[in-house]
């Protein structure tokens, strides 16, 4: 106990020295926290529009005024033929063309129904949708309009129809930075945890300090705990220092309790650090220790469910997700910080960490060698 | 103290250590001597249960290397051929972390080192990274003893070393001797050998001798001859030419040269060489140093692997 005490001391004093991660554990969780929630938003604050209008008649010119009457679209005056329309979206000045064929508003009256077209740039999966769905209610709206002027039937809603009101619990505002915000935080603390314990590990490799601790009777534990405890610590640290961000930039709720948010997230490090500390005792320079934990990194995060939501996954990605830390975690930070949910809601994802953790650590000690 | 027994070890391809067997006593003073790549540090790792030998087996004080490494851990004394304390720590930091995590104090064996320690104590809060060579050796010899060791083993410990630090780590060698302990020392340098009380000659993972370095130069038995003129390089070629010549290596400004059967004499090899143009001659008979007794000693063996290349060669020669 007491040798693993000297070791502590002796891993902060290394920290404390070192120029470039002191400034890192503080400035990291800042820069993230800024840029990438505000960047990374699905939110669409503005549609570009080209209209094609070839019927040019009172009913096209209702349709159009319809769009133009939304604040973020941005109908933009019109072009003649379809092939300026499509060569506008090739260019990609434009979002999305609508098409209002000749013929429009005759077809309409003599046949109670009529086409158009809408041309979306699909570059953008997620954007795509969104346009075409936003499209789909103006027409709808479009659509009511006409029945009751041309039916001659009074603006009221028929008695058959279901009205939908809509209340979005957990982020009634559909807030993207909240929904971000605890993604990020949980890709913050997994870096700085396992990347710093790995490498330092490591580094007592590449410079050949490890062979003299290795005649020593430190044990394997206590060496593997040595590089442990401190960066458990500065993640946790991490960890409360952007949620503070967090709370006083875009007034992330803390619904859940803050203790087992915490008391999560210390079971999680465990398995975040032993896996880190593993891939540095099967490696013998920071470049193949930074090269391996970035490929599971990456894998870890883009499957864990930033973006996308893991239950839409395929049925094997979510079978590989059972061994993904940050793909519980994430989920955990979700739903304690948005939905304010208790220790009986994630009994499952917490038994799953402690699995984890306990299995990446035992095979960090277990594959760490004082003997070659 | 230290006894090994048929230890090899093969790294792939290549046999580092070659069935070595090897005793040595309490309180010596013991040198390996050897080129680069001889086997000198593999052997050492293996002692310091760094290394798993693949057959044979070692131990130090009666524990062995591979059942009973925890005992050996605590009492010996490794400095390995690479620095290999913390450069971002400070001199004092790294002679307190060694003591503490060897669960003892710097207070409490300050006796042993205090020599050593002296030396650079005045630097006590600078980085170890920021110590000048002679100065980082002086730090690892320190940390490596602060739990007073039974047995200190140092890699090469003088490599890179100025020659006047290096003439002040052997004192100190010589020194903790007499603290009673047993002290394993690796150098390519030939003339440190003779510091030692016995030494090891080796080569390519086996010992081409044991013994003392007096004793060694002693079974030598051969008449060594020193020449010089203006032009060393000539000198030496010319000398290789010379119809008894068995030896001929340049030792700093002379040239050493042995015969067949020492049949050859100074007047002899100077005529040879004033013959051969060389201006300035000198010729001279010396006792014969450690440097020479190795280089034939290596010079034998590699005539022996080369005459037991060719015969295994001899199929495949027939053949093209």
């Amino acid at each position: 106990m007491k040798t693993l005490l000297y070791i502590l001391q002796k891993e902060f004093r290394q920290i404390l020295r070192n120029r470039t991660i002191l400034p890192m554990i503080v400035v990291v969780p800042l820069i993230q926290l800024l840029v990438l929630v505000y960047a990374a938003t699905f939110e669409l604050k503005k549609i570009e529009m080209t209209v094609v209008d070839r019927d040019l008649s009172p009913a096209s010119r209702g349709m159009v005024t319809l769009f133009n009457g939304i604040p973020f679209f941005r109908v933009d005056g019109n072009v003649a033929h379809e092939k300026a329309g499509e060569e506008l979206l090739l260019k990609g000045q434009t979002d999305v063309v609508l098409v209002i064929p000749a013929g429009f508003e005759k077809s309409l009256m003599r046949e109670d129904q009529a086409q158009v077209q809408l041309l979306i740039d699909a570059i953008d999966g997620n954007t795509a949708q969104l346009i075409y769905t936003y499209c789909n209610s103006i027409l709808f709206n479009y659509n009511k309009q006409i029945i009751a002027n041309w039916k001659g039937l009074p603006d009221f809603n028929p008695p058959t129809e279901v009205v939908v009101t809509e209340n979005y619990w957990f982020n009634p505002e559909l807030d993207y930075k909240w929904f971000m915000a605890p993604g990020i935080l949980s890709i913050l603390v997994t870096i700085i945890g396992m990347f710093l314990s790995g490498m330092n590990l490591v580094r007592e490799k590449e410079y050949g300090t490890i062979e003299q601790l290795n005649v020593t009777p430190v044990k394997k534990y206590q060496f593997i705990l040595g590089k442990l405890i401190p960066f458990w610590l500065i993640a946790l640290f991490d960890l409360a220092l952007g949620l503070g961000i967090a709370r006083i930039l875009f007034d992330l709720p803390l619904t859940g309790s803050l203790p087992l948010l915490f008391g999560f997230a210390g079971v999680y490090l465990i398995s975040a650090l032993g896996l880190g500390l593993f891939i540095s005792t099967i490696t013998d320079t920071q470049q193949q220790v930074m090269f391996v934990t970035f490929f599971f990194m990456m894998l870890f995060i883009l499957m864990g469910g930033i973006f996308t939501p893991v239950e839409s996954m395929p049925q094997w990605a979510q079978l590989i997700n059972h061994l993904n830390p940050i793909s519980y975690f994430m989920r955990i930070m979700r739903m304690i910080i948005l939905k304010g949910s208790g220790f009986s809601d994630l009994l499952e994802e917490f038994i799953s960490l402690v699995i984890l953790g306990v299995l990446f650590l035992s095979l960090a000690i277990w594959r760490y060698r004082k003997t070659a | 103290m230290i006894s090994i027994r048929n230890i090899s070890k093969t790294y792939g391809e290549t046999e580092a250590l070659h069935d070595i067997t090897l005793e040595i006593n309490r309180n010596e003073l013991f040198g390996l001597i050897g080129p680069d790549g001889a086997g000198k540090t593999s052997l050492m790792r293996i002692l310091m249960t760094l290394l798993l030998p693949d057959s044979g087996s070692a131990s130090l004080d009666g524990c062995d290397v591979v059942k009973e490494f925890r005992k050996i851990r605590k009492m010996v004394g490794y400095m390995p051929g690479r620095f290999s304390l913390y450069q971002d720590l400070t001199v004092e930091e790294n002679l307190h972390f060694f003591a503490t995590v060897f669960g003892t104090t710097v207070e409490e064996n300050y006796e042993l080192v205090k020599d050593i320690y002296s030396h650079i104590e005045p630097f006590g809060t600078r980085r170890a990274g920021k110590l000048s060579g002679g100065m980082k050796q002086k730090l690892a010899l320190s940390c490596a003893l602060i739990h007073k060791p039974k047995i200190l083993v140092l890699d090469e410990p003088t490599t890179g070393v100025d020659a006047v630090s290096r003439k002040e780590f052997w004192e100190m060698l010589k020194n903790l001797q007499k603290k009673e302990i047993t002290i394993l020392v690796s150098t390519p340098y030939m003339d440190e050998a003779n510091l030692c009380d016995r030494v090891a000659l080796m080569q390519k993972g086996t010992l081409l001798d044991v013994d003392s370095p007096g004793r060694i130069i002693q079974k030598f038995g051969k008449r060594v001859l020193a020449a010089r003129s203006e032009n060393m390089f000539r000198l030496i070629n010319d000398l290789r030419t010379f119809p008894k010549a068995a030896s001929v290596y340049a030792f700093g400004q002379f040239a050493h040269f042995t015969s067949p059967d020492d049949d050859v004499e100074v007047n002899e090899l100077e005529n040879f060489l004033l013959k051969n143009g060389h201006q300035a001659v000198e010729v001279e008979e010396i006792e014969p140093g450690i440097e020479d007794v190795f280089m034939g000693l290596m010079q034998n063996s590699l005539q022996q692997s080369v005459a037991a290349g060719n015969t295994n060669n001899k199929p495949s020669k027939k053949q093209t």
